[in-house]
């Protein structure tokens, strides 16, 4: 990992649209170009700008009037680069599940970019979108519902080559999927198994298998390991690391486990209620937070050392997650804050390096969507 | 393993547990088996063969099956050759097995006997045929109503409630009216036009379950087509409440195509089936019941074994369940 280049980046540069290098792709076979064109290790693969996802609220049987929306998604900003883990983490509802939904384009963007190569993929259809399926995959939370029960595994594991023909030639398929098999750590003769017949962490290997089928360059993983028994978790966890090794491949981790998402990401977004408010990486976010949510968070990871426990603050947030459907003005987070004052209630703090660190050289230099940003530390020796 | 009291208790035991490492032996063997290729339809088959209730019901079926295609292996009496002086309502003859007189005779001096072997072609091809018609058209209106909501469900959905408001019994007769000369095909079509409302309803409900199911998003994120998703990943999973629905059915069919003979307005004279007996038999009931309820307990069998098999089916196919 090119940790100095990636550190000097999140601290000049801001990122925001002009600075994405567009490519003017307009047919199918310039996209597919576009797409099989080499990413550099270090180099941003993914990037995402002001994504917006609002489900709409609609009254009426008949004639359905919108009289609102939920906000699920509202202006989230990043950059994935190739070879990198990037772990986003939130408490439950706060649209880590969507934005996954949303890089994957299985949910029309409300506006916004995520641009895959340089590309927008957020308007492709038919061919091309096909085409950059093949790149990004997704690995699902729940390996019970995950897998279809009426296929085999080896149905299951074989179909990315029945709808992508090209990627393996049909009389190599079965070879293939034994070879997947073998690659996640399961027996390759429990080909024509059923996925009933395997424990939780045996199917979640199953489903990552089916995501590494068609080579991708991109794993989106929502919460993979979420459902899984602790001692599964490592396994799965560790499994993945070793995959992203072997083959090369970006993840974008979504979880709430903090701890898991320490362990296995290169860097780390923070989301609060349909925002960004902190990226950073995973030292800078961990042992040198800057916004107020992320404390709290981090205040709240339960820490195994009894002593270490005893000297560390922990910060009680009061009140719930306000409805996504109608935020707070200016800040999101103000109404839980005890640093909130009435700017937070008219200006929205932008996800950038705050001012007071800016160009310093400290840990602590990193984005962070909030008015008075500062240091602190939360947790003791964990 | 059964338990038992009795004083040979210690030896069975003994005898349990050399079973049981037999049994043991099996098994291993079998899960080494498994290593060869087994599909769906195998792993059913090995389920089904297990199974009392799909022997029970599917002995019950071949037989009326086999007595619809070839009616003449079980009797060469002709079911329409009439004796009214030998044996106009003369009761049955309960020894003389596949004998014309086995069952007796009824009102125009026919074979009760033979008259139910033939009758048997008439409702089952009644059955399924309108079974077949209204599982292929309701599923596709429930799958496409569920699959793709919106205006295509609101339409499709308020079409099956209009057809729901009729009742299967007035539709068929009210359009079976229109027909002067009836056949089997004429009575599956007014059966199947006001019957498959049921299947698509449960058809609708159930993809709407399934299509929010995470593996259709997994496939749909793999680049599937709707064709891949609705038959490959949705239609499997739906198969089992539409089987169960539309064998049950299946029985209530070939009740209804009776009925309608009953009534006058389904098969008529000179077609044989049971309605058409069981119709013709309600006037001497208390003279002669054989004459009502032989024909009555062959078509009690079928729709009985028709529902048996569709249980025994439906827990073959479904790998949750094992």
């Amino acid at each position: 990992m090119a940790e100095n280049s990636k550190k000097s980046e999140a601290v000049d540069a801001t990122p925001n649209v002009s600075e994405v290098e567009v490519s003017d792709a307009s047919t199918t076979a310039e996209v597919e170009a576009v797409l099989d064109a080499p990413v550099e290790r270090g180099e941003p693969i993914l990037q995402v700008r002001n994504l917006v996802k609002h489900f709409p609220l609609t009254q009426g049987i008949l004639f359905k009037k919108q009289v609102g929306a939920v906000k699920a998604v509202d202006g989230v900003s990043f950059d994935l680069y190739q070879g990198e883990t990037l772990g986003i983490v939130g408490e439950s509802g706060c649209g880590k599940s969507t934005v996954a939904k949303l890089l994957m384009t299985l949910e029309t963007a409300t506006s916004g970019e995520v641009f895959y190569k340089g590309q927008d993929i957020t308007k492709l259809s038919g061919r091309a979108l096909k085409a950059v399926r093949r790149n990004i995959q997704m690995v699902f939370q729940d390996p019970y519902t995950s897998l279809n029960p009426r296929m085999t595994v080896g149905d299951i594991i074989g179909e990315p080559f029945e709808i992508h023909p090209e990627v393996a030639p049909k009389g190599d398929r079965r070879k293939r999927v034994q070879e997947l098999l073998d690659v996640v750590g399961l027996n390759p003769e429990y080909i024509n198994r059923y996925p009933h017949q395997f424990s939780g962490g045996q199917r979640q290997r199953i489903g990552i298998a089916r995501g590494l089928a068609l080579n991708p360059e991109i794993i989106i993983c929502d919460e993979p390991v979420s459902a899984l028994d602790v001692s599964v978790q490592a396994q799965v966890v560790n499994l993945m690391e070793k995959l992203q090794d072997e083959f090369n491949l970006s993840y974008v981790f979504i979880a709430h486990d903090l701890s898991i998402v320490r362990h296995i990401s290169d860097r780390v977004g923070v989301m609060y209620l349909g925002k960004m408010a902190e990226i950073g990486t995973d030292s800078e976010i961990y042992d040198h937070p800057t916004h107020p949510y992320t404390q709290a968070l981090l205040s709240a990871v339960p820490v195994p050392d009894p002593d270490a426990r005893e000297g560390r603050e922990r910060i009680i947030l009061t009140g719930d997650v306000p409805s996504p459907a109608n935020p707070p003005s200016g800040c999101r987070f103000r109404t839980r804050c005890w640093k909130a004052e009435d700017k937070c209630a008219q200006e929205v703090p932008l996800l950038a390096v705050p001012e007071v660190f800016a160009g310093k050289k400290t840990p602590a230099a990193h984005e962070s969507a909030c008015h008075f940003a500062e240091e602190k530390q939360v947790v003791g020796a964990a | 393993m059964p338990e038992k009291t009795s004083p040979e208790a210690g030896r069975s035991t003994v005898a349990a547990a050399v079973v049981g490492a037999a049994e043991l032996t099996e098994a291993t063997i079998k899960t080494q088996g498994q290593n060869k290729p087994r599909s769906l339809g195998q792993d059913a088959w090995r389920e089904l063969r297990g199974s009392w209730l799909f022997w029970a019901s599917g002995v019950l079926l071949v037989i009326f099956i086999v007595m619809a295609a070839f009616p003449t292996l079980f009797t060469d009496v002709d079911p329409r050759q009439a004796d009214l002086r030998g044996h106009y309502l003369a009761p049955p003859n309960w020894s003389h097995f596949f004998q014309g007189d086995w069952f007796g005779y009824n009102g125009q001096g026919q074979s009760v006997y033979a008259r139910t072997v033939h009758g048997a072609r008439a409702s089952i091809i009644v059955g399924v045929c309108v079974t077949i018609a209204v599982t292929v058209f309701g599923g596709l209106v429930g799958m496409l109503a569920g699959y793709f909501g919106g205006w295509v469900d609101g339409l499709l959905s308020r079409i099956t409630d209009i057809f729901f408001g009729i009742p299967l019994l007035l539709g068929g007769l009210t359009l079976l009216q229109a027909f002067t000369h009836r056949t089997v095909w004429t009575v599956t079509l007014g059966l199947a036009t006001f019957g498959w409302m049921q299947i698509a309803r449960v058809m609708r409900g159930a993809v709407i379950t399934q299509k929010q199911a995470d593996f259709v998003t997994a496939a749909r994120a793999l680049g599937a087509g709707t064709g891949r998703i609705l038959f490959r990943h949705i239609l499997p999973n739906v198969l089992g409440p539409v089987i169960v629905v539309a064998t049950i059915a299946l029985g209530g069919y070939i009740s209804t195509e009776a009925t309608l003979s009953y009534l006058g307005i389904g098969l008529q004279d000179p077609v044989v089936s049971w309605g058409v007996d069981i119709s013709a038999a309600q006037s001497q009931l208390r003279d002669a019941p054989h004459v009502l309820l032989v024909p009555a307990t062959f078509l009690s069998l079928t729709v009985l074994a028709f529902i048996l098999l569709g249980d025994a089916v439906r827990d073959a196919l479904d790998p949750k369940l094992r």
